[in-house]
């Protein structure tokens, strides 16, 4: 029954859609608010009717109803409820579901928000954003269906990978669609831009926000998948070049070039052609990323099965990429804007060469994602690219970038005179030898370290000046004391100050990332009971091996106690979970977690009578670091999007207190 | 619009094609450089007792499994066609050799008990003699001539009709 | 982003922290249960091992990989160290075995040029539009900017000062 009504509702939904998407064309260009009208309401229709779906096979999910053969692959009746929800994105066919209902989501809420104004370019805006959106609907109505029925019903599921069966499925996911599904709507605006002629920059204001809200899902996403990956997969690492991990970063690394080369375009004009590229790539290296996890052309640990779903993803990576290279190839000498630069060194100069180097990047992630491939159809011979390659491109690269990051706010509009220069780089210059110097004293020598430490300090010493400098103005000009200053001149400023707390938050992960692989230390040991292992300052006593049994698995851990010199510090438990279904056991790691280091545990190999066990033992220091900057990150785009009548207020009742 | 900006579209196509192409390959399975080369040398004890080495088999044709007790289905579902194949081919100078890899000994002897083994399985200690010869998953198989050269490998599950061809391919050889 | 020294995750430590480590070898060696072969063999190990591919994991490293294959072919690594081999010579057996496939950096002569020289090709000439660009832009300025109409702007001043006075 639900097989057959769910089916019929996503067919139905693909309807509207594309109804929607004929509608709004036609009403644009017949000028026809009745068409106009009924396609705005055909989005709102088919967003509840995609969301009715969302709703079926949830409901499957949690009563475990498995007629439905996505249900029996991927819940158990013994699972709890939270992941028989996550559930519905464990494999490919939810996963796609759920795309298409954020999809929707977006289309409605551009509807909902914007209406018929604008009416030049909102329905092509809706227009692309429904095309979209069928396709994916196109995808599970007629090749891998959520809703196909299994004949005869088994009494029980095979279950998610347990892997899956944690807390973190609930969040990193999403964080990622909503990034990926988000960027679809300033596509949606370019390529209306593009279409209906009217390139004047009034759409960017439109797609600023919404890039900044699909950037800062994408940016929470990636910290938290590097998170999740680092507390239990076992390796003690977050980031392992995967393709499919790369897939995520370079649509990330345009977005954020995106954003800052929009600047120069609000101000000056400029740039028109590449910031429209710009948004084609990141929406196209976002249904690139997403082809690479369904087609199963590249091995990954991410990688959903292949099938027949490969050929499709292709086919409308093509028809995006061909559709708005065309276009923009169409427009482009409507876009050449008129560029006025005062001097070569100016801020405009400092944001083409951040553009540069984030493009950068992105190339050789990319290149190093696919070179496997090429190789194979030139060479055929299989070739790997790995860590080694791309952390020996991009660490130069991303060094560059953190100095630019130092340099570019500083840096007047138009011009720099030598004066501007001198006057605001010389503290943060002095800042940074001085924190070079003492790190160094520290025992710091290796050259990456020292300087990463170095530009992140100048860095520091930037953002740190301008704050303190604008608030000592603010406060002696209007007679607030310097906290109420400071928290009304972020307000006033938020896109610049929060701005400034994103670098701020980058450059803290940055000097985590450097000092974490730098200096991490690993011992491997086999130990038998009461033997004792060193590392660091730490001593790892194990006591005995234990196994028991949980309701969906067999759980094996070591008894090991830390002390830190002679003070006892924590005890430790890392294991091996053995599962039913699967062949190999998965690591249950153990860690101390602080803010200055961690002390990261897992059990190797053991001996089944408990008379030894294999240690693998880690220090990672100022790991959290990369964690916290990710938080930092977050909270200076909360302050970047802040609403403005909130904020008008606020500043109203500090001027009063001031008074 | 003049043909020039039509490059700007047309410069995505190699990267569509490249994509496509890559349907083709499959991004598991990595080809063996050791094929037409010779074989290397190995010494094993065998399950029992008793020793099997390379340059024991003193220029018979050979074919060498590497299974595990654990890989399931594919190792037991060729089992039974390695045994028939020794069976067929020993009296014309055929030889077989299980390698048992990352295995404990009372699953492995309970494996060769059940398909009936009569060819020799030695076990592999610390994994050698599979690194050896590049094995990165079970069942591997490998058909070395009478000169020592590896002719083929195969991952996976065998077939009759490759162990067919392959063993009669061996033979035949000089 | 991780780091790497110029021949791989090579991890030159404090001195504090290596003399600490020796003498944990030489002093608790036995409390210490299986002792890794001294501290130097193990670094060497691990540096040849993070550049090669645990060929069972998806793009994992020898070093970093849990699963038990990867831990033999550390000991194999680690034997042909004790036996005086060099990382080239670890290297070279490995590709005879598994192919180059094995090797998670693409080694730099012949079509893997492309791989390692195109990233900085590609900055280098980005960076160089840019400067072109910029130049440009910085050129363009006195022809561009628009010019007012010396007869209106006459006429704007008049009416200004009648305003003024008037």
């Amino acid at each position: 029954m639900i097989s057959t009504l769910g089916h019929f509702v996503l067919f139905l939904a693909l309807g509207l859609s594309l109804y929607a998407a004929a509608g709004s064309v036609i009403g644009a260009r017949t000028r026809r608010e009745d068409w106009l009208a009924s396609s705005r309401n055909a989005i709102l229709a088919q967003f509840c009717l995609v969301t009715l779906a969302i709703f079926l096979l949830e409901y499957a999910l949690i009563t475990s109803d498995f007629s439905l053969r996505y249900v029996a692959n991927n819940s158990t009746r013994g699972s709890l409820v939270q992941y028989k929800i996550a559930g519905l994105w464990g494999s490919l066919e939810g996963s796609i579901l759920l795309w298409a209902w954020l999809q929707s989501l977006f289309s409605a809420l551009v509807v909902a928000r914007y209406g018929d104004r604008h009416e030049a370019v909102m329905p092509y805006v809706q227009a692309v954003l429904q095309g979209i959106a069928a396709f994916f609907l196109l995808v599970m109505t007629f090749a891998v269906n959520p809703f196909t029925p299994l004949v005869p019903v088994p009494p029980d599921g095979r279950g998610l990978n347990p892997l899956l069966e944690v807390t973190d499925m609930l969040v990193h996911p999403l964080l990622l669609y909503l990034g990926y599904v988000g960027f679809s709507v300033p596509f949606a605006f370019a390529m209306a831009a593009l279409i209906t002629g009217r390139l004047t920059d009034e759409w960017l204001k439109y797609t600023r926000r919404w890039t900044v809200i699909a950037w800062v899902f994408l940016t929470g996403g990636i910290f938290y998948g590097g998170w999740w990956s680092y507390r239990t997969l076992g390796w003690g690492g977050y980031w392992a070049w995967d393709p499919v991990e790369n897939a995520s970063f370079m649509p990330w690394l345009t977005g954020t070039a995106f954003i800052h080369s929009v600047m120069i375009q609000e101000r000056k004009r400029m740039l028109k052609i590449w910031n429209l590229a710009l948004i084609t790539l990141t929406f196209a290296l976002v249904i690139f990323g997403t082809f690479l996890t369904r087609s199963g052309i590249l091995a990954s640990v991410h990688a959903f099965a292949d099938g027949p779903v490969g050929v499709l993803f292709l086919g409308f990576l093509a028809l995006v990429l061909l559709f708005s290279l065309s276009l923009i190839a169409y427009r482009a000498d409507r876009l050449k804007g008129h560029g006025e630069l005062d001097s070569i060194v100016s801020r405009e100069s400092a944001f083409l060469l951040n553009n540069v180097v984030l493009i950068g990047i992105c190339f050789t992630v990319f290149l190093g994602t696919i070179f496997p491939l090429l190789t194979e159809a030139i060479r055929g011979t299989k070739i790997s690219v790995g860590t080694p390659y791309f952390n020996r491109v991009s660490v130069p690269l991303g060094m560059a970038l953190l100095l630019l990051m130092g340099i570019g706010p500083l840096i007047a509009w138009g011009r720099a005179s030598w004066n501007n220069l001198r006057r605001n780089f010389l503290k943060p210059i002095l800042v940074a030898g001085a924190g070079t110097a003492v790190v160094f004293a520290l025992g710091v020598r290796q050259a990456e370290a020292l300087l990463a430490f170095c530009c992140s300090f100048f860095v520091v010493g930037t953002i740190a000046l301008e704050f303190f400098q604008s608030t000592r103005a603010r406060a002696s000009a209007t007679g607030e004391r310097l906290p109420v200053a400071f928290a009304v001149l972020l307000l006033k400023s938020r896109r610049r100050y929060g701005g400034l707390i994103v670098h701020l938050g980058v450059v803290i992960a940055i000097i985590g990332i450097a000092v974490s692989s730098v200096y991490k230390v690993e011992r491997e040991v086999t130990l038998k009971p009461q033997e004792r292992l060193e590392i660091g300052p730490y001593t790892i006593q194990f006591h005995d091996l234990r196994a028991g049994e949980q309701p969906t698995h067999v759980l094996v851990w070591a008894n090991l106690s830390v002390s830190k010199g002679d003070r006892p510090l924590v005890d430790l438990k890392p294991g091996q979970r053995f599962y039913p279904n699967q062949q190999s056991p998965f690591a249950s790691v153990d860690a101390r977690y602080h803010w200055t280091e961690d002390l990261y545990t897992i059990l190797s190999t053991f001996e089944r009578d408990g008379s030894s066990a294999t240690i693998k033992a880690m220090i990672n220091p100022m790991m959290a670091w990369i964690w916290i900057g990710g938080v930092v990150i977050l909270l200076g785009v909360v302050v970047a999007v802040l609403p403005e009548r909130r904020l008008a207020m606020l500043s109203v009742r500090a001027k009063a207190q001031a008074a | 619009m003049t043909w020039k900006r039509l490059l700007i579209p047309l410069a995505s196509v190699p990267v569509i094609l490249l994509l496509a192409y890559g349907f083709r390959t499959d991004p598991k399975a990595i080809p063996s450089p050791l094929v037409k080369k010779p074989a290397p040398e190995f010494r094993l004890t065998v399950f029992g007792g008793g020793e099997i080495s390379l340059a024991g088999l003193k220029g018979k044709p050979a074919v060498l499994n590497f299974w595990a007790s654990w890989c399931y289905p594919a190792c037991y579902e060729e089992a039974p066609l390695l045994e028939a194949t020794w069976r067929k081919f020993k009296d014309q100078g055929l030889m077989v050799v299980g390698v048992d890899i990352q295995d404990k000994e009372a699953n492995a002897l309970e494996f060769i008990q059940r398909f009936g083994f009569t060819f020799p399985n030695a076990p592999d200690p610390g994994s050698k003699v599979s690194i050896d010869y590049g094995v990165y998953g079970v069942p591997e198989t490998f058909f070395v001539d009478r000169h020592g050269r590896i002719t083929y490998k195969h991952v996976g599950a065998l077939t009759p009709a490759l162990v067919e061809a392959q063993v009669q391919a061996l033979l035949k050889g000089n | 982003m991780v780091w790497g020294g110029a021949r791989g995750m090579r991890r030159r430590r404090g001195w504090p922290v290596r003399l600490l480590l020796l003498a944990t070898a030489l002093v608790l060696g036995p409390v210490d249960g299986v002792p890794a072969a001294g501290p130097d063999v193990e670094d060497r190990v691990r540096e040849i091992a993070s550049e090669l591919r645990c060929v069972v994991c998806q793009n994992l490293s020898v070093a970093d990989s849990p699963s038990d294959l990867a831990k033999e072919m550390r000991n194999v690594v680690r034997d042909q160290v004790q036996q005086g081999k060099s990382r080239e010579e670890v290297q070279a057996y490995f590709v005879s075995r598994y192919g180059e496939y094995v090797l998670l950096a693409p080694p730099k002569r012949g079509f893997n040029l492309l791989v390692w020289g195109l990233p900085f090709l590609a900055v280098v000439a980005g960076g160089g539009v840019v400067y072109l660009v910029a130049r440009r832009w910085t050129e363009q300025k006195p022809g561009d900017r628009p010019t007012v109409d010396p007869a209106y702007a006459e006429r704007v001043r008049r009416e200004l000062k009648d305003r003024e006075h008037g």
